[in-house]
């Protein structure tokens, strides 16, 4: 590559990383998501916020093409209503974090949902997660 | 004035002889890599059969991790020594710890559009990631940016050694940020890593495979490099080497 090749290259490069630090603020990256009390209490209306917390077990129903299921941090639950499709692995008492806005009657309208994964890798045959 | 001498790594009787016995240590591993992470290791009670794409995302950022360490090492030693060796070891590692961060990256795509239920997030980790790719491509390209071949390989080799800083800054996002990465399971202050026996078995045979790929290519990457910069390898019987 010619000296003049490489720094146009250079310059794309300290550009794109800019671009990147730039989108990645505004997309709130250092606080991937909130916490249903931190969403509960400050929260206006129709902003979009990715919340995140535990799926309570046995809230999680599908009727038609609409999931409900709650989001809870331990002091507050957040009712959520997703309408497109779950990842697979979305599991009662796993973590997981949806994006969407909250309404006025405080149900959070989810269209993404994103299953987290603990960092504990068992066999399945073992019985799900039950052996030490 | 720069010397013009072969790498030890690659001088010598045997260096070529073992080379290509370390590739073929590299193939072995890697096959009983792949046997061990499709066969011999369980399905994940919570994932499934996704969680079999850990045996190569977590090789492979390990890889990178080791290569960019090699850069920084290789770029200080420039630093003291101004020895185009230490210059060409520095790119060879830097272009491989590119490639396994590039391989890391896409394995991580699918892993995560299986498991989170999306290909891309806004994820301390996946952004950081793509810095510290950025930082080294950078660190590649700025070689060559300059008329001066000895001032380029002193501004790659100051971007090599405060590249590295973004390391840690990956490794430990998960714990600083909130993210959707998991904490380290393997990597961590821990006793008794929250594993299966099996399955670290077979991620340690898989992170070994992927070590030595990576130190087969590197000195096969040095070779070509020391080719291209005319350096005078010892005639090999009767065969004249490095002449173009």
């Amino acid at each position: 590559m010619t000296p003049r090749r490489s720094r146009a290259l250079l310059l794309l490069i300290v550009v794109a990383g800019v671009a990147l630090l730039v989108a990645a603020g505004l997309q709130n990256t250092l606080t991937f998501y909130r916490s249903p009390s931190e969403v509960a209490g400050h929260t206006s209306t129709h902003e979009r916020v990715r919340l995140g917390g535990e799926v309570v077990p046995g809230s999680l129903r599908t009727d038609g093409g609409l999931t409900r299921f709650r989001i809870g941090d331990g002091t507050t639950e957040i009712a959520v209503e997703q309408v497109a499709d779950l990842p697979g692995t979305l599991r009662e008492g796993q973590e997981a974090v949806v994006e969407g806005t909250l309404d006025a009657h405080g149900v959070f309208r989810s269209d993404t949902v994103m299953a987290k994964h603990g960092n504990e890798y068992r066999p399945a045959q073992a019985g799900g997660q039950g052996s030490p | 004035m720069p010397n013009n001498l072969p790498t030890p790594l690659l001088d010598g009787r045997r260096a070529t002889r073992d080379r290509r016995n370390l590739g073929w240590g590299a193939a072995g591993l890697g096959v009983a890599g792949v046997v061990a992470a499709l066969t011999v290791a369980p399905a994940d009670a919570v994932q499934g059969q996704a969680q079999r794409l850990m045996y190569l995302h977590v090789p492979t950022a390990w890889t990178a991790y080791l290569a960019f360490f090699a850069v920084l090492v290789s770029s200080g030693a420039y630093l003291i020594w101004s020895d185009p060796r230490w210059d060409r070891a520095a790119r060879a590692a830097a272009e491989i710890g590119l490639g396994a961060t590039v391989v890391t990256f896409a394995v991580g795509t699918v892993w995560g559009r299986a498991t989170w239920g999306v290909w891309w997030a806004w994820d301390p980790r996946i952004v950081s990631t793509i810095v510290l790719f950025l930082i080294y491509a950078a660190q590649v390209t700025v070689r060559g940016a300059e008329g001066d071949p000895h001032r380029g390989a002193r501004r790659a080799a100051w971007l090599g050694a405060a590249g590295f800083v973004m390391i840690p800054v990956v490794h430990f996002s998960v714990v600083w940020w909130r993210s959707l990465h998991q904490q380290a399971t393997v990597l961590a202050p821990s006793a008794s890593p929250p594993i299966d026996t099996v399955m670290l078995a077979t991620l340690l045979l898989c992170v070994a495979a992927c070590t030595v790929t990576a130190a087969w290519l590197f000195l096969r990457r040095l070779a070509v490099l020391e080719l291209r910069a005319g350096v005078r390898t010892p005639a090999r019987r009767t065969v004249p080497a490095g002449r173009p």
